[in-house]
């Protein structure tokens, strides 16, 4: 069958070589059927270049190491089929994250540190006693709870973000849905004014102008307009109260 | 100043999935100091695939009525083909359900019991009200019972996301994108490791007291694997090549019925546990011809053999990827798929295009798991090493013997975590450091050398991807789910000339930084000497249990095979050197399964 030929024009830089300045270099690979960015970059790395950086782990879209830019989109490379772009795609690291090289960004120590900001664990006065039944639960709340669990911090919701391209600390929809979610979670003994503490600031629910573009780049359909309207309507009556 | 960092702590963690992070967390709760290294953030660890669900003998669904720990360890020792050590299965099932609380008291939004009725496979179910909001069960292959805990299709998600938000609340040190390379030994005592920092290539030494693998499987030996790409089998190799640490029945490999043409990605047994069925090229469904009671819910090693004995009498459907059979969910209705399979339902549309409401999904049984090892004593204790430990996938503990139940393993990691990493915690706290500057200098400059050597080529100019595709489809071919005499002899063949090779790889990228083909060039030979212990164990191997089927030898042969294989690899050996203890049998003789071979061979005859 007649396959395209397609021209990627990829990002290179690597910081640890600074004299080296940023470029971007284009490979050309013929496409194959059922070809996604994973099986693509493989390609080129094996045959073309060898030093050429980028992060795959599960291939499968669910670990959230591959997010980039795609043709300027924030998106997961790993479920990005050739077949439904042009012929020339332009591949760029996600911004906001520190750059590691090439396409590889490291979104594990920002997604670190502001799970210790906001302190994304159960808080709880409970102990655990391994002798007794677990304490019950609603199933729609547990499906609520996984609802918001189910973001894989991949980053395109930071990267496509207007404030977080400007404001460093800022927390982003990711780091505002996982405070939902532990807001959802009756086992967490935090009250409002806690919950105030970590995400009623200019870096968390208040820096958020309201644009969508997070909504529309999640990969996993995390519902976050509507986790930040939620977030935002519990924090301003908090505010109020205080 | 030193050519390199030097990093030390009580307890070294090697792995920050589900078993690394157990442990460690255990480990910090009782007062000690402990690093955590892993190649990637936490979270990224494969455990977060783990879709289907973690097994525990809680009973609170109707289906899982009047399960315990005692048929939870015979589901346990059956699913094994009696290859496992019962008194580590006993340990095992008496722990799951207090590991599935404690992870809910921490934070896993499991699914709970709904009171009310509804269909399943044809038949109406009827939850209790009385066990309203209890955690709920699914059912599994080669379970009596509905055992399996999950939360909707993000099982291993939500433990991982779970497990990781304790270890950042106690402030435990996580290095990640940090490669151990090598274990710091003098033949006797383990004490410590030397990394390579992902970030800038740079060398690392850690110490500790006590040392432990938790590194996960070697899925991707063979290239068609539903596994991570980093499950290379780094700290099995890394453990194999002091010299004197064994792994336990490397050949033991399973196969999941249902990886998805022609990705590989894993269709999870969830989606058979919830009712799905398997069809032929006809359309019509085959597993109760030859698993009468079981049908699709039999055990793994034999659902897979059962599609491929299908596949081969002409009933697959042809592909350009190779005869596949199809998995029908769309009874189901869309409702359930998009909500308990929403992540099938995904996978099915992103990489294959095709929506499971309306379609049938290709899927052809695919490498998914190792049984094999790192092999531990009850404790964890490596054999071999003073001070090394191993548990979750990397190690051979072994409760899996030669076929591991879905969700026996999201539970092994969990239970193991609390129990080996108490055994951890009690060693370190009795144990001091050993290890002298003249010790450490002699590994790190081992590892230096051998960087050298790629980047200058010193050693000839071999391609490290390319040894890699060979040594992939060496295994794929020759040491699958039918094995035979020939096709083994073949493979070790070829794996001893490979192994020869990868010690001439030279690199083309220059090798400098973080640079990935180093990076490649470093695991190969390693992977190599894991991929000779599988074939080599699988050759002398004449008997068929669990996932090892010989068709030259059909039959369990308890009166010379009811042993575990040790392979070792001697310092400057040029093959793995194997070894036999046998299996402990504390409760439950060898017998029948209940399913599998021995059950229903009359299965042809029916067609
Ligand atoms: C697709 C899929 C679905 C599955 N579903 C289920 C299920 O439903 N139920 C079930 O019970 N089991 C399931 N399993 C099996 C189960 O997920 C794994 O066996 C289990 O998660 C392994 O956990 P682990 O902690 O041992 O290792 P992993 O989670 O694989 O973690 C290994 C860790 O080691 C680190 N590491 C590796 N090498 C090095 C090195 N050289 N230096 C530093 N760090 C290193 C990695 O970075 C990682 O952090 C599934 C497996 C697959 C492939
Ligand atoms: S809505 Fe808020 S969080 Fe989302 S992209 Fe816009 S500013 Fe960022
Ligand atoms: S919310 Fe969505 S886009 Fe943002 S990190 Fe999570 S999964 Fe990625
Ligand atoms: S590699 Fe895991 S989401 Fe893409």
């Amino acid at each position: 069958m007649g396959h395209r030929q397609l021209t990627f024009h990829i990002f290179r830089y690597n910081p640890e070589i600074p004299k080296e300045k940023p470029a971007t270099v284009s490979y050309v690979l013929q496409e194959e059927t059922g070809m996604t960015l994973f099986i693509a970059l493989n390609k080129i790395r094996e045959e073309q270049d060898p030093t050429l950086k980028y992060d795959f782990v599960c291939r499968a879209g669910i670990c959230g190491s591959c997010g980039m830019l795609i043709n300027g989109k924030p998106t997961l490379a790993c479920r990005t089929l050739t077949k439904d772009l042009p012929a020339d795609i332009t591949l760029m690291p996600l911004p906001v994250f520190k750059l590691l090289g090439d396409l590889s960004v490291d979104t594990g120590t920002w997604f670190r540190d502001v799970s210790l900001r906001t302190e994304a664990w159960v808080h709880t006065e409970k102990s655990f006693d391994p002798h007794s039944q677990e304490e019950r639960m609603d199933n729609e709340t547990a499906l609520n709870i996984y609802e918001a669990e189910r973001c894989i911090e991949c980053g395109c919701c930071i990267g496509g973000c207007a404030t977080a391209n400007i404001k460093p600390n800022f927390i982003g929809a990711a780091g505002v849905n996982r405070v939902a979610r532990f807001m959802a979670d009756p086992r967490d003994e935090r009250n409002e004014q806690e919950y105030f503490d970590v995400v009623g600031s200019e870096d968390g629910i208040f820096g958020c102008i309201g644009l969508m573009a997070c909504d529309d780049n999640c990969p996993i359909g995390i519902p976050l307009q509507g986790q930040l309207a939620y977030v935002r309507r519990k924090m301003a009556v908090a505010g109020w109260k205080r | 100043m030193s050519r390199y960092d030097h990093f030390t702590s009580d307890v070294l963690i090697v792995g920050a999935g589900l078993a690394g992070e157990r442990a460690a967390i255990e480990a910090a709760t009782q007062g000690l100091n402990v690093m955590i290294l892993s190649l990637v953030p936490p979270r990224r660890s494969h455990s977060s695939a783990a879709q289907g669900g973690m097994q525990a003998s809680l009973g609170n669904s109707t289906m899982g009525k009047g399960d315990n720990t005692d048929v939870h360890f015979a589901d346990t020792v059956k699913g094994s083909d009696w290859g496992c050590d019962q008194d580590v299965a006993r340990l095992f099932a008496e722990t799951a359900p207090i590991a599935v609380r404690q992870m809910s008291a921490w934070g896993v939004p499991w699914n709970r019991v709904v009171a009310g009725t509804r269909m399943y496979d044809g038949k109406e179910i009827h939850e209790a009200p009385e066990k309203e909001g209890l955690i709920a069960a699914r059912n599994f292959g080669g379970t009596a019972k509905w055992r399996t805990c999950y939360t909707a299709d993000g099982t291993g998600h939500t433990l991982l996301y779970t497990m990781d938000s304790v270890v950042i609340k106690l402030g435990i040190s996580v290095h990640d994108r940090t490669e151990v390379l090598s274990l710091i030994h003098d033949g006797t005592r383990c004490n410590g490791v030397v990394a390579r920092c992902l970030r800038t290539g740079k060398l690392r030494v850690y110490t500790a007291k006590s040392t432990v693998m938790a590194t996960g499987g070697y899925g991707r030996l063979y290239g068609a694997s539903t596994n991570a790409i980093i499950n290379e089998g780094n700290g099995m190799f890394v453990a194999l090549e002091t010299g004197v640490v064994p792994l336990g029945n490397m050949e033991a490999v399973q196969f999941h019925p249902t990886g998805i043409v022609p990705s590989w990605i894993l269709i999870t047994e969830g989606a058979r546990g919830d009712g799905g069925y398997l069809l032929d090229k006809d359309l019509r469904r085959f597993m109760p011809d030859y698993e009468p009671n079981k049908k699709e819910l039999a055990s793994r090693d034999v659902v897979s053999r059962r599609i491929m004995q299908h596949i081969r009498k002409g009933y697959g459907v042809e592909s350009a990827y190779g005869p596949h059979v199809w998995l029908d969910i769309r009874h189901l209705g869309e409702k359930h798929i998009n909500t308990n399979l929403r992540e099938i339902a995904n996978i099915s549309r992103n990489f294959t295009g095709i929506d499971p409401v309306h379609d049938l999904i290709p899927v052809r049984p695919t490498q998914h798991y190792s049984m094999g090892g790192i092999r531990t004593n009850i404790d964890g204790m490596a054999y071999g090493l003073e001070g090394l430990f191993a548990l979750g996938e990397a190690a051979c503990w072994d409760m899996h013997g030669f076929n591991r139940l879905g969700g026996n393993s999201l539970a092994e990691t969990v239970v193991a975590g609390m129990v080996v990493g108490d055994k951890i915690a009690k060693y370190t706290k009795e144990a001091s450091t050993h290890v002298s500057s003249a010790q450490i200098e002699e590994h790190v400059r081992f590892q230096e050398d051998r960087i050298q050597a790629l980047i200058h080529c010193r050693n000839g100019k071999e391609n490290v991807y390319e040894l890699r595709h060979q040594m992939e489809s060496i295994l794929s071919e020759n040491v699958g789910i039918f094995r035979s005499k020939e096709p083994l002899q073949n493979a070790v063949d070829q794996l001893h000339e490979l192994h020869q090779r990868s010690f001439h790889i030279g690199l083309r990228s220059g090798g400098q930084g973080a640079d990935p083909e180093l990076a490649s060039a470093l695991r190969i030979t390693g992977m190599m000497k894991l991929a000779y212990c599988i074939a080599g164990g699988a050759l002398a191997r004449t008997e068929s249990r669990g996932s090892h089927y010989r068709e030259d030898y059909p039959k369990r042969d308890d009166e010379h095979w009811l042993k575990r294989t040790l392979a070792y690899w001697p310092t400057g050996a040029d093959r793995p050197v194997l070894k036999y203890e046998p299996v402990k049998i504390t409760e439950l003789p060898p017998g029948d399964r209940g399913y599998g071979e021995a059950s229903a061979g009359a299965a042809s005859a029916k067609r």
